[in-house]
């Protein structure tokens, strides 16, 4: 057992500070295991968000040494010696301590086209599909809407653009969408207008914090600024879509 | 339409964080490799000198349209008829735009020089210096979307620069005539077809464009095998990118120093 220093954010959306903890952690710890630690001995009236603790529900979303992570997939182990800071995610109002109220994320997934599914291609209402189309857009179903993806993107976090912009989260939702061969709903002028796909510069901040690997920025928020751009940027694709008459698929 | 958020955290300011790792590393190294280049190709750019020995020609001036030399596609002295006067003459003026604008608006060099050169945002989770933001999509960022225009171009340079690399292989031989053989040179030229290709070959525009576009590829085997080749260079897109922006300036310095006498091209055959 040895005793690790942790600076926890208490407070409300009125105003809060760092809290010095000193815990006894055990080999394997998590970041997690510490937090209830200190909730069950030091701080009971801490509030904290979990529920799965296997990386699952994504529910424990913090700030852990400046970066977004869940707090039950990071050991203490791989952090480097010293203090260990935890704080709620910046990208979302705080309700107290480490937990945010993240429901602008439902409202802006309610507000994207749904599912919206071709006719069946046989008699029993069932459809063709390849596996080779299915596996394309499997990667995009990993995410677990841990929102780790939002917080740390600028566009949210230090532009506060909620009302223009959103969020790598709900492209990869989307490109999970405009890539199934069954779907025939239409998304890419509202990627382009309401949920201003453009704003994105590809840091690539949210592929780096993603708990699940997807690869947001290669795998979905480019392929679908092409998109935008065949529809809206590109005279000769706009053309060859005329002529065809179809969006180009 | 997402609705406003209010009563977020206050902005962090420039550089402020609480990562505790050199965050700062990342965009300071790429700030200098860039930088390093940027300055590297136009001063050569400017040379008009140098750039062949032998069967040797630099990239940065191939395909050398309208020069002096014997790689010339138009073999003449001085600047084309139509060339303003008051401006200066380069070889390499006529074909750097396109590699140029191929690079200047790539995926993965925009999220790279947004960081190093414009601190939105210097790094993940780190504060910005600035409370404004256009993102790609007002004027001026929004003339990025011409990258999939650019894509021909630079699949056409790499047609000249394979058959520069086939020309180092062929020497002049005592008797007239082409000997066939090898030498670091071809090595070199060699070495900067295959990173610029890999490059290339993994362009995000050029992955739409062969079937990242479709939703259906399983039955359309070309597309689908065009698609998982670029997939594949896609994936190491950053690694080549660095790879081959390194080798092509390398490229350049190896045949201006064999031309100015300071190296020896090694034959070995």
């Amino acid at each position: 057992m040895a005793t690790t220093t942790f600076k926890v954010w208490r407070g409300d959306s009125a105003g809060g500070e760092f809290q010095t903890y000193e815990v006894e952690v055990d080999h394997g710890y998590v970041v997690l295991d510490a937090i209830h630690q200190i909730q069950a001995e030091q701080a009971t009236d801490m509030a904290v968000r979990w529920n799965c603790k296997a990386g699952k529900c994504g529910s424990c979303s913090a700030e852990i040494n400046g970066m977004p992570r869940l707090m039950c997939m990071t050991r203490l182990d791989d952090l480097p010696e010293g203090p260990v800071t935890v704080e709620p995610m910046r990208a979302f109002p705080l309700l107290r301590d480490l937990v945010t109220d993240v429901s602008w994320n439902y409202e802006v997934k309610a507000s994207i086209k749904q599912f919206t599914p071709k006719a069946p291609d046989n008699a029993d209402g069932s459809w063709h599909m390849e596996q080779y189309d299915v596996e394309r857009a499997q990667e995009f179903r990993k995410c677990i809407e841990c929102f780790l993806c939002q917080d740390v993107c600028h566009v949210l976090r230090d532009h506060a653009m909620h009302d223009r912009f959103a969020g790598p989260r709900h492209y990869v939702y989307a490109a999970n969408l405009e890539m199934n061969p069954i779907d025939t709903g239409d998304r890419v002028a509202a990627l382009r207008d309401e949920l201003g796909i453009g704003y994105c510069n590809i840091t690539k901040c949210c592929t780096k914090v993603c708990p699940e690997g997807i690869t947001i920025t290669d795998n979905a928020i480019i392929p679908l600024k092409e998109r935008v751009v065949d529809r809206s940027y590109d005279p000769l694709a706009k053309l060859i879509s005329l002529v065809k008459g179809n969006g180009g698929d | 339409m997402p609705s406003k958020v209010t009563a977020l955290p206050v902005k962090r300011t420039f550089g402020e964080t609480m990562r505790r790792d050199a965050w700062w590393i990342q965009p300071i190294v790429v700030f200098i490799g860039f930088s390093a280049f940027i300055v590297y190709s136009t001063w050569a750019a400017f040379q008009g000198t140098f750039y062949s020995f032998e069967n040797l020609l630099s990239p940065f001036y191939s395909p050398e349209i309208w020069g002096p030399t014997e790689h010339a596609l138009i073999q003449r002295t001085g600047a084309p008829g139509w060339w303003p006067g008051f401006l200066p003459y380069s070889p390499a003026f006529l074909i750097l735009w396109a590699p140029v604008s191929f690079r200047l608006t790539c995926y993965y060099y925009r999220g790279a020089y947004y960081k190093a050169f414009w601190a939105d945002p210097p790094n993940c989770a780190v504060g910005e210096p600035r409370n404004n933001y256009l993102g790609e999509r007002h004027f001026p960022l929004i003339i990025q979307n011409i990258h999939r225009y650019t894509v021909p171009f630079a699949l056409l340079l790499l047609v000249f620069l394979s058959i520069d690399a086939w020309n180092a292989l062929w020497f002049d031989s005592v008797g007239g005539g082409k000997q066939f053989g090898m030498s670091v040179g071809t090595i070199v030229l060699t070495m900067n077809v295959l990173l610029l290709g890999s490059y290339t070959f993994g362009c995000h525009s050029l992955r739409h464009l062969v079937g990242g576009g479709m939703d259906r590829l399983a039955r359309r085997p070309i597309r689908r095998t065009a698609y998982a080749c670029v997939t594949c260079f896609n994936k190491r897109h950053m690694l080549f990118a660095w790879m081959s922006l390194i080798w092509v300036g390398f490229t350049d310095v190896y045949v201006r120093l064999c031309a100015m006498g300071v190296w020896t091209n090694v034959r070995f055959f």
